[in-house]
């Protein structure tokens, strides 16, 4: 048994505290022979630290592409020859999605725009979504709109958004490789007045950037140090037209070790399974990441691509027995 | 350790996206070039995985809105596909 996971065991597993970003660059190194071990240990540490239900979550667009950043990755940036084309959706479809997301068996159901920050017509789009979901479906609404102000936090507590997406995407040191028309430190500053706020932060990145094993490594860490609620695990789907388009996927194992390492540095947070893990682990795959750390999922469609149907995963989860989170608990 | 199967082997399976990534028209619904330069097989892979974003009788990128369920892609000239 390598060092890092008898350490792990008795760090992680039996006293709750993470690994450090030396730590979890030893996992993130580990010999093939060495994963299903690590996987196994990191699904120890979320059955021990998180139990074994799974929070389901769908997403939408709220307002697709034309976004003014440039972010590398992103299919929805205007700077781009990305096909992706400028379109809101109305609070009657709204609405429709976040039933039909709850019908899944789905507790949270996140709202998402691609923007800088918001403007007065989304929030305003915003408040009458947020209030017509409310009225009619039972859900929990989270939210990812970018960079927001003091105030634009206190409007979303205001609505009964109960969870705030922004993703550092990347680490600190290799952030300015991926965006370069807003700065790591401006996204901190709104993650920082979430948490402040009462919201539960929701905060995760992209894995396949470029970024090398350690800066993964580093990317871990400084998510430990922010501690949120929730980590949304993506990995790169290149998207025609960006410069990351032509980027290699993460290979396979690659993406299982990056699971347990994230895992075994974040013992007690919701690591959930986000965008990519379909080209990146196929079926199986997303079964062995289930059973190495991650204990939430995405179900159905992403912002601009499509998921596996939600039947396809609340099958493997039921043939897992691993309970589906109900509302209830999460209230 | 199984590391899953990848795109190509997920586009095998039925029911995602549509079926090619051509069909009804003269430019690929993916890539928006000509249907007639190839079979476009990475196109049609990718497909599984993603609504079109070009019109196949007229190459327009259309308005597409991806839901939790199903998606909708209009064209402005031809109307609107489901999926």
């Amino acid at each position: 048994m390598p060092e890092i996971l008898d350490q792990a065991r008795t760090q992680v597993l039996e006293n709750g505290v993470g690994l450090d970003e030396a730590g979890v660059l030893a996992v993130l190194n580990l010999p093939d022979e060495h994963l299903p071990a690590a996987l196994q240990l990191a699904h120890e540490v979320r059955m021990r630290w998180c139990g074994p239900e799974v929070e389901v979550e769908g997403i939408v667009s709220l307002k697709t592409g034309g976004c003014p950043e440039d972010c590398h990755f992103c299919s929805q940036s205007g700077l781009f020859t990305s096909p992706v084309r400028s379109v809101w959706l109305d609070i009657p479809s709204l609405v429709k999605a976040a039933k039909q997301t709850a019908e899944t068996g789905a507790t949270e159901f996140c709202i998402v725009a691609a923007v800088r920050g918001p403007d007065a017509r989304l929030m305003k789009q915003m408040r009458e979504g947020v209030a017509a979901i409310k009225a009619e479906v039972d859900i929990q609404v989270a939210a990812s709109l970018g960079m927001l102000t003091q105030e634009q936090v206190d409007e979303l507590v205001e609505m009964g958004v109960h969870r705030y997406n922004h993703n550092l995407e990347t680490c600190r040191s290799y952030f300015p490789n991926v965006v370069t028309t807003h700065s790591w430190e401006e996204r901190w500053e709104t993650l920082r007045m979430v948490r402040e706020s009462g919201m539960e932060v929701c905060c995760g990145g992209i894995l396949g950037l470029g970024e090398t094993v350690e800066q993964r490594a580093e990317f871990a860490a400084q998510l430990a140090e922010l501690d949120p609620h929730e980590v949304p695990l993506n990995f790169l789907n290149p998207r025609p037209g960006t410069p990351l388009g032509d980027r290699p996927v993460v290979e396979g194992k690659d993406a299982l070790r990056a699971i347990a390492a994230f895992r075994l540095a974040m013992p007690r947070t919701i690591l959930r399974y986000a965008g990519g893990r379909e080209i990146t682990l196929g079926d199986l795959g997303t079964r062995d990441g289930l059973l190495g750390g991650i204990n939430a999922v995405i179900v159905g469609n992403y912002l601009t691509t499509l998921g596996r149907p939600a039947t396809d995963d609340l099958k493997l989860l039921d043939d897992l027995k691993m309970p589906v989170k109900a509302l209830s608990a999460t209230l | 350790m199984p590391t899953g199967e990848r795109a190509a082997d997920a586009a095998s399976r039925p029911g995602r996206g549509q079926t090619a990534p051509t069909a009804g028209g003269p430019w690929c619904d993916r890539c928006g070039e000509a249907a007639a330069t190839g079979p476009h097989v990475g196109c049609a892979a990718a497909r599984a995985l993603e609504p079109p974003r070009y019109c196949a009788h007229c190459r327009r990128r259309m308005k597409v809105q991806v839901l939790p369920v199903g998606w909708s892609a209009v064209c402005v000239e031809h109307g609107e596909l489901r999926g």
